[in-house]
């Protein structure tokens, strides 16, 4: 920080100062910008395919059958003759869109929950994480086959039914974290001030809990990805000619021995999907700590 | 016994090589308590563990230095030697006693096994022989207390079992690092005389490392004051004592709370005014009575001293006053409205108009808030200024508790003690309050550091106005500040008078012995 005098505050902008220092630290972290524009890319690839793509995904030729890369198909074919690279691209969208909005779906849900159960305490608090306990109880594959069943295959739903699973382990952490943050005098402060509790929760507590939240969501997005993998392998998800890569790993991981592209290349970019994450995830949970080294 | 000669200890941080302690030279004498005094930071800690091989290498580094003790230099020893001369010759005792017990283990196995492994003590002689030392350092029934975890114990019992542990060795010197500050005041005077009777019965040398000057000021026979790693003065008690030289040594002499406050004219009506005030909280189907049964007035323009030891219930009673705890039963009228009845938007009306201070201004900050937004946070929220304005209100307030302007941006872990509490009054004070309560606001800083707060305190007060009640465990601090006192002991009230009255004639028992505890009296 600057040791610039200030007389006025004309120089300093005001309200969002933890978010503008966060992305001026976040900034200077390379892995984690590094991180960012992999995930950047991959996601305007994603949005670009219908576009951009080499060939259409559903079309076949059965002559060529599996052919490893070459100058018309940089990353080969699968067993029907279908360009893999394309097929990487279709995949994305699908496997992008589950894992961001499915999290998104659980953080939300999660870190809301678990704040107003840890905060509130009590009754509240008992009765809301018991809700949460019986979710956990209930087989979740039961519990989304059976809203497959009885809304039909639907993408959106699939979505939600994932985030409406993970969201309980987030509420788990967030609950932990406000419980002990709740403690803490600056939380008195507040109150003593006359905040209202939902005041208190939005800028004292979630801010201090986001280290663990954020960590905990970089893992949750790949292992959505995987679920998704899962789910279409079992019927319930996309269906081909719609891929995903999970579903394109579990088809590659059949014909390893013959077509070992099949396999590598989906799994390359899962790979790079992860590191990424993980690297702005680390990143992130820095940037936010305003503890953490400055300049 | 024990001297040390030119050590240097560096550590080589992000910031690059600090000097911890720079060419620091002390002795023990046997049969004598050698005391260092130093603020946090200034180095005392670092020597005493240097000597005995406890600092991490790197990033701490010995430059220099020799520290004999029975013949050998213990800076050149290998790792096993030392190891050998820490658990024999050398004992030590750190300041939380808790944290140095197992939890699991009773304090009787927990002593006996180090004279069984150790000394090859035979079961029965080891249980005869933790006895004694248990009876040895003052803890009451040791046949049947041998059989408790450290939990059922209290803080001072906690330290004796450390004093107890200490002692099986028969050692030759006895370091002390802050023994007695997580301790009630009563129990801090108890367990120093143990330490001086121990100290005459089996003539081994003590080295005590404290903040306090008032504290070492009853045992010690050498002292040795410490700033930034430097040994600024030494000298015997009473020279430091009454002929300082350094500019330093008699800042810190000038820092032990002493004085009282000149009684101010009290206006007749009271602003607060407590009537049977009960706060119980159930705890494993066991009522506790934390405030029981309490009735005082805050009268307009005073300052109202709240004394009482740890689980007196005062702290308990700070936070029911502002409807931070809630109150089982009772009444709490703040300027004839009822706190407790209040609905949540009186409430919020009413909060605008009294404040707390909190002990520990690392925890009563939010540590993702600049200063600026902790400030702007109660103007804005009272609508008592708009966006625009109240950043000029913000440099106000900064000025006002003594904060640099340019500090407006920074978050509280760039700040020292003083500063963040500094920061802590500045929103306490934003809304202009009529009502302050300062919980314990200044026993977590340095003694100059205090002092320097105190002042800030007693200006702003005056300045505003302000009413407030300030509680404290220590009476000396209290009567520097406080009109009127009241003394509270397992949540009741045992005492309240004014301050001349109640340090001059007290009528209780137990008001007596808290007067008696003070630490360093002969200072006052």
């Amino acid at each position: 920080m600057s040791t610039v005098p200030v007389h006025t505050l004309a120089d300093a902008e005001i309200g969002s100062s933890l978010w503008r220092d966060a992305w001026l630290r976040l900034r200077r972290n390379r892995l984690a910008l590094a991180g960012f524009a992999v995930l950047a890319l991959f996601i305007l690839v994603a949005i670009l395919t219908p576009w951009i793509a080499p060939y259409d995904y559903a079309q076949q030729n059965l002559d060529l059958g599996a052919a490893p890369p070459s100058a018309d198909h940089w990353l080969g074919t699968d067993i029907f003759g279908r360009d893999l690279l394309t097929q990487i691209m279709y995949g994305g969208r699908i496997s992008l869109a589950v894992g961001f909005i499915a999290t998104a779906v659980a953080l939300i849900i999660g870190v809301g929950w678990g704040a107003i159960a840890g905060y509130a305490g009590g009754r509240a608090d008992a009765v809301m994480m018991r809700l949460v306990d019986i979710l956990y109880a209930l087989p979740f594959m039961i519990f989304i086959v059976l809203l497959m069943v009885v809304f039909g295959r639907n993408l959106l739903l699939l979505f939600l039914a994932i985030g409406a699973v993970e969201w309980l382990t987030m509420a788990r952490i967030m609950r932990a974290q406000v419980q002990s943050l709740r403690q803490q005098e600056f939380v008195e402060a507040a109150v003593s001030l006359g905040l209202s509790p939902l005041v208190i929760i939005w800028r004292h507590v979630i801010p201090n809990a986001l280290g663990p939240i954020i960590v905990y969501t970089t893992l949750t997005i790949p292992s959505v990805m995987l679920l998704e993998a899962f789910l279409s392998f079992l019927g319930l998800g996309v269906q081909p000619p719609e891929t995903s890569w999970g579903l394109l790993i579990s088809f590659g991981a059949e014909t390893m021995e013959e077509y070992p592209w099949l396999l590598f290349f989906p799994g390359l970019v899962l790979a790079l999907t992860l590191f990424a994450l993980n690297f702005l995830g680390d990143g992130l949970r820095d940037a936010l700590d305003v503890r953490g080294a400055k300049d | 016994m024990l001297k040390v000669n030119n050590l240097t200890i560096s550590f080589t941080g992000r910031e690059g090589i600090i000097r911890a302690v720079d060419n620091v030279d002390f002795s023990v004498v046997a049969g004598s308590t050698t005391a260092i005094i130093g603020e946090s930071g200034s180095g005392k800690s670092v020597s005493c563990y240097g000597l005995l091989g406890l600092i991490p290498q790197p990033p701490g580094q010995i430059e220099s230095g020799s520290a004999l003790f029975l013949a050998n230099d213990l800076l050149q020893l290998d790792k096993h030697a030392l190891r050998k001369i820490r658990g024999r010759d050398i004992a030590m005792v750190f300041q939380d006693p808790m944290t140095c017990l197992n939890p699991y283990m009773r304090v009787g196995a927990q002593l006996m096994e180090p004279l069984r492994y150790h000394r090859g003590a035979s079961r029965s002689e080891a249980k005869r022989q933790a006895l004694d030392l248990m009876a040895e350092v003052g803890i009451r029934e040791p046949a049947i207390t041998i059989n408790y975890y450290p939990h059922q114990f209290s803080g001072g019992m906690r330290q004796r079992v450390m004093i107890a542990m200490a002692l099986i060795n028969e050692p030759r010197l006895l370091i002390a690092d802050e023994p007695t500050t997580a301790l009630d005041v009563t129990v801090q005077a108890q367990i120093l005389k143990l330490l001086c009777d121990i100290q005459a019965k089996r003539d081994i040398g003590i080295l005590i490392i404290s903040h306090d000057l008032a504290v070492v000021a009853d045992i010690a026979d050498q002292i040795i004051v410490m700033q930034e790693g430097k040994v600024v003065e030494r000298g015997d008690r009473a020279t430091i004592f009454r002929r300082p030289q350094h500019p330093y040594t008699r800042k810190l002499l000038a820092s032990i709370p002493k004085g009282q406050k000149a009684p101010s004219p009290i206006s007749p009506n009271p602003l607060v005014s407590v009537k049977k005030l009960c706060t119980w909280f159930k705890q494993h189907n066991e009522t506790v009575k934390a405030v029981d049964d309490v009735s005082f007035d805050v009268y307009r323009g005073e300052v109202l001293g709240l004394v009482g030891e740890s689980g007196s219930g005062k702290s308990t009673l700070g936070r029911s006053l502002l409807n931070l705890v809630p109150a089982t039963s009772g009444q709490i009228l703040f300027d004839g409205q009822d706190v407790i009845a209040l609905a949540a938007g009186d409430l919020k009306s009413l909060r605008r108009r009294m404040q707390i201070i909190f002990q520990d201004p690392f925890a009563s900050l939010n540590p993702r808030m600049t200063v600026y937004d902790t400030l702007a946070e109660p103007l804005l929220l009272h609508k008592l200024e708009t966006r625009s304005s109240v950043a000029e209100r913000v440099l106000q307030i900064m000025d006002e508790v003594g904060l640099a302007r340019h500090f407006v941006r920074k978050y509280p872990h760039e700040f020292s003690g003083g500063q963040r509490q500094r920061i802590a009054i500045g929103r306490a004070l934003a809304t202009r309050p009529e009502f302050i309560v300062a919980d314990e606001a200044v026993s977590a800083l340095d003694v100059t550091i205090q002092a320097q707060i105190l002042e800030l305190m007693q200006t702003l007060a005056q300045e505003h106005g302000l009413t407030m009640l300030f509680i404290s465990h220590d009476l000396a601090v209290i009567r520097q500040l406080a009109d009127r006192i009241v003394v509270l002991h397992n949540g009741k009230i045992v005492e309240q008078a004014d301050t001349t009255t109640l340090f001059e004639h007290p009528k209780r028992d137990y008001t007596r012995q808290l007067l008696e505890a003070i630490p360093g009296k002969s200072l006052l």
